[in-house]
C-alpha cells in the first residue's frame, strides 16, 4: 500500500527535515540537473518551441473556458465507440464507480498504469479496503509500493532513492507481493530493472482487469491518449478484457488535430527525449472479430476539487497542466525540499499551487504550500503551456492571509483568513499606517538607525517563525531620507 | 441530481465569467507553429529517420525487395528465433527464408502463448523522421497491439519513402483516430533508477527497423 499524505506538518516543518537529509539532497541534486540540462537541449532542437507553447497555452485555455460543451461531446464520442462513461463528483465517488465495476467482473487482483489521478483520490488504498490487490507496474511506482513509501516527483516518483535502496527494497519485499528478486541481486540498474520485468510478467499475463489514467482525451474522436515509457502502459491498456479509465476533467482537448501540439511539447519538457517510447491511442473498443484490447472500456470522469479551481478566474490556468514537471526540475526549493514535503501527490511548483486549489487551504499544510517558493520564476519559464505559476502563488498566499470569496464543492463560501497569519497581518496594517504617515515614518527610522547596536539577531514572539529562516536586514547607520536630505538635500531644488 | 448533473452544473457556474460571444476554437487557437522544422529532401528525411532510430538505439537495416528474406531470415537466425508472431496480413514473402516456426496470431492466442514466442516482424503504418518514431496502426500487415509487445524481439519493416514523414503533425493527418495506436520510440525503456537509462522492461528489449526500398 503506497502511504498517504493525510496529517502532513506544514511545509516549512517538513522541508526543514528533508534539506537536513544529505542522501536525498543528493539524490535529488543529481537527478534535477541531469534531466535540466537534457531537456533545454531537447527543447533547443525545436525553432518554433515558443509557438509550440503558445499554441498549447490557447488550445488548454479555450477548452477549459468551455469545457462543458468538450466534456458533453467527449462522452458522446466514447459512448459512441462502445465506451461507458462514469461521473465522479470526488474522490470518494470516484472510488466506489472503481470499485463496483471490479467486482462486476469477479476480479480481485488489478493491474495499474501509473497516473496521478489514482494516486490524488487514493484508490488502491480504497481497493485494498474492498479486498482488491491493485499492482503498480510502472518501475518507479512498484520501488514506492514496495517500500510502502510515498511517490515524490511527478515523472519519477523514486527519484528520492538511490539504486542500493532500491536493491535492499527489492530483496525484502517483492517476495510479499509474488515473484521474489532473483537471488544475489546487485544494485546495477539493468539489473533491478530485469528483476522488476519478471516480477511483474506473471502479473500482466494473468491480469483480467487494467487501470489507467490519461495523458489526453479528444473530445471530437472520443480517442484516449497514455504516454509512456517502460511498456507496461501497453501492458495494463491492451492484455485485460476490462479497462477502466480514471481522468480528470481538464485533460479534454477538443480535436485529434490538437494532439500534434502535445505529443512534441509533452516528451521535450518531462522526460527530455525527443518521443518517448511508446504511446498508446484508443477509441472505445474494438469489435470482437478484430478485437484488439479490452471488451470493456469504463472511462471515469473526475471533478475532486477541479471545477472549484476553475471558478478562480487567476487559479484556473493551473488546470492547463499536462504534468510534465518541468517545473519540479528547476525549482530551487524542491531540489532542497524533495517532494514529500509538499503532502500531497503533485509536488514542486505546480503541486504547490494545485493541491490548495483541489484541496482549499483550510489545512496547515494547504495554507503553507503557496509560500513553498522563492518566486524566481523558473517554472513558468521552463512551463510548456506557460502557467504563471508566480502569478498564482501571489493570489493564493493573498487568499490564505485575507481570505476572501473562493468556491468549495461548488458553493460559494467566505475563506476566514487562515491561523497564524495574525502578526504578518498585524505587521502589514502598521506598514500601512507608518506609510501614510511620513512624520511617524521619519521618526521611527531615525531610531532604528540609533538603537541599531541593540537589535537581536531574531526576532521573539511570533516574529521568530520569519527570522527564523532569514537573517534580519542590517538597518543602516542613517535613514535614506536623512542622507539624501544631507547630501543632496541642497541641490536642484530638492528639497 | 446525478453526478454528470452536478459536474457540469458546476462548470457552467465557474465559468460564469466566460461570455457567449468568446472566439471560437479556429480563432482562439492560432497554429503559428511548424509543420516539419527544416528542410529537406526525402533521402535527407530517411536518412534522419535512422539516425533518430540509432539515437534510441533501435537497430536500423536497409533493404531491398530481393534482399528483404535473407535480411529477416539472417535476422532471426541471430537472434535465435525458433518461433516466430507474424500477423495474418505480413507478405508472405519476407518470411520466405526463414526457417524459423511461424505463429499466427489468432484471437484465441493467450497471452501466455504470445510470451512463448521468440521474435515478431510487422509492418507499420507510418514513421516520423524528426523524433524516430513508428506508429502501428493495426492493420493486417501489424496485427493487435499485443504481439508487438510481449515477444522480445520486434522487426519492424518501413517502407521508404512512401511510410516515412518528417514530423508529429505530418503523421497525425495520416493516422485514423478510430484505429488503436502504437507508437514506438526505440525499444521499451525507463530512466527510473537514478535516471539512468535502461532498456527493455517491459517491451521488446530489441528493436530492429528494416528501411525497405
Amino acid at each position: 500500500m503506497s502511504g498517504t499524505f493525510v496529517g502532513m506538518p506544514a511545509f516549512p516543518k517538513a522541508a526543514h527535515d528533508a534539506v537536513h537529509n544529505p542522501v536525498l539532497r543528493g539524490n535529488l541534486r543529481h537527478a534535477t540537473h541531469t534531466i535540466r540540462a537534457k531537456r533545454a537541449r531537447a527543447v533547443a532542437e525545436l525553432a518554433d518551441w515558443a509557438a509550440l507553447r503558445e499554441a498549447g497555452r490557447r488550445i488548454k485555455d479555450h477548452t477549459l473556458r468551455h469545457l462543458d460543451r468538450y466534456l458533453v461531446q467527449l462522452e458522446e464520442s466514447v459512448t459512441a465507440a462502445g465506451g461507458t462513461v462514469h461521473w465522479a463528483a470526488d474522490a470518494d465517488e470516484a472510488n466506489r464507480i472503481v470499485t463496483r465495476l471490479v467486482k462486476e467482473t469477479g476480479e480481485s487482483e488489478v493491474v495499474k498504469v501509473k497516473s496521478m489521478a489514482t494516486q490524488e483520490i487514493g484508490l488502491n488504498e480504497a481497493l485494498l479496503d474492498e479486498g482488491i490487490r491493485a499492482y503498480e507496474t510502472d518501475l518507479a511506482e512498484l520501488i514506492v509500493q514496495l517500500g510502502k513509501d510515498r511517490p515524490s516527483h511527478i515523472l519519477v516518483p523514486a527519484i528520492h532513492r538511490n539504486r542500493g535502496e532500491i536493491r535492499d527494497i527489492f530483496r525484502s519485499e517483492m517476495g510479499g507481493w509474488g515473484r521474489p528478486a532473483p537471488e544475489g541481486l546487485t544494485d546495477t540498474p539493468a539489473e533491478l530493472a530485469e528483476a522488476a520485468r519478471l516480477h511483474l510478467r506473471e502479473k500482466f499475463l494473468r491480469a483480467k482487469v487494467g487501470i489507467s489514467g490519461a495523458n489526453f482525451m479528444v473530445a471530437e474522436t472520443g480517442t484516449l491518449v497514455v504516454v509512456e515509457s517502460e511498456g507496461n502502459g501497453r501492458m495494463c491498456l491492451t492484455l485485460p478484457e476490462t479497462l477502466i479509465s480514471v481522468v480528470g476533467i481538464e485533460k479534454v482537448v477538443p480535436t485529434w488535430r490538437d494532439l500534434e501540439v502535445f505529443l512534441q511539447t509533452l516528451p521535450r519538457s518531462s522526460t527530455a527525449e525527443r518521443m518517448n517510447p511508446y504511446t498508446s491511442m484508443w477509441t472505445g473498443t474494438t469489435d470482437s472479430e478484430t478485437a484488439d484490447g479490452p471488451r470493456a472500456f469504463h472511462l471515469v470522469l473526475l471533478d475532486n476539487g477541479r471545477t472549484d479551481t476553475l471558478a478562480d478566474q487567476v487559479g484556473r490556468q493551473a488546470l492547463r497542466c499536462i504534468r510534465c514537471s518541468a517545473c519540479l526540475n528547476v525549482c530551487p526549493v524542491y531540489e532542497r525540499a524533495g517532494g514529500h514535503a509538499y503532502g500531497s501527490v503533485y509536488p514542486g511548483p505546480i503541486g504547490a499551487i494545485l493541491s490548495p486549489q483541489l484541496r482549499g487551504t483550510a489545512s496547515e499544510i494547504d495554507a503553507s504550500l503557496p509560500y513553498a517558493s522563492s518566486l524566481c520564476g523558473a517554472c513558468y519559464e521552463v512551463c510548456p503551456v506557460a502557467i504563471d505559476i508566480p502569478e498564482v502563488l501571489v493570489h493564493l498566499r493573498e487568499r490564505v492571509v485575507q481570505g476572501g470569496p473562493a468556491v468549495r464543492q461548488g458553493n460559494r463560501v467566505v475563506l476566514k483568513p487562515a491561523k497564524g497569519h495574525a502578526a504578518e497581518r498585524a505587521a502589514m496594517r502598521a506598514a500601512r499606517w507608518a506609510f501614510a504617515h511620513p512624520g511617524a515614518l521619519r521618526t521611527g527610522q531615525r531610531l532604528a538607525s540609533r538603537t541599531r547596536r541593540l537589535h537581536p539577531r531574531t526576532l521573539p514572539g511570533p516574529g521568530r517563525a520569519w527570522s527564523g529562516t532569514r537573517d534580519l536586514p542590517a538597518v543602516p547607520p542613517e535613514p535614506f531620507r536623512d542622507w539624501w536630505q544631507r547630501s543632496r538635500g541642497g541641490k536642484d531644488g530638492v528639497k | 441530481m446525478s453526478s454528470r448533473d452536478r459536474v457540469l452544473g458546476r462548470v457552467r457556474r465557474a465559468l460564469a465569467d466566460v461570455t457567449p460571444d468568446e472566439r471560437p476554437y479556429e480563432e482562439a487557437v492560432g497554429r503559428d507553429y511548424l509543420r516539419e522544422h527544416g528542410r529537406r529532401t526525402t533521402g535527407q528525411t530517411v536518412e534522419l529517420l535512422a539516425e533518430n532510430l540509432a539515437d534510441y538505439r533501435a537497430i536500423v537495416h536497409r533493404s531491398d525487395a530481393e534482399e528483404m528474406p535473407l535480411l529477416v531470415m539472417r535476422l532471426l537466425a541471430e537472434h535465435g528465433s525458433q518461433e516466430v508472431l507474424v500477423p495474418p496480413g505480413l507478405p508472405p514473402e519476407w518470411m520466405s527464408a526463414a526457417d524459423p516456426v511461424r505463429i499466427h496470431d489468432r484471437a484465441a492466442s493467450t497471452p501466455q502463448r504470445l510470451d512463448q514466442v521468440d521474435s515478431v516482424v510487422t509492418g507499420c503504418a507510418v514513421a516520423i523522421a524528426e523524433t524516430g518514431t513508428i506508429v502501428l496502426d493495426g492493420s493486417p500487415d501489424q496485427g493487435r497491439r499485443r504481439i508487438s509487445l510481449i515477444p522480445d524481439h520486434h522487426i519492424c519493416v518501413v517502407r521508404i519513402p512512401d511510410q516515412v514523414v518528417s514530423s508529429v503533425p505530418q503523421a497525425l493527418e495520416r493516422l485514423v483516430p478510430d484505429r488503436p495506436l502504437t507508437w514506438i520510440s526505440g525499444p521499451s525503456a525507463t530512466s527510473d533508477i537514478e535516471l539512468d537509462r535502461v532498456e527493455g522492461v517491459h517491451g521488446p528489449r530489441k528493436l530492429e527497423v528494416i528501411l525497405l526500398s
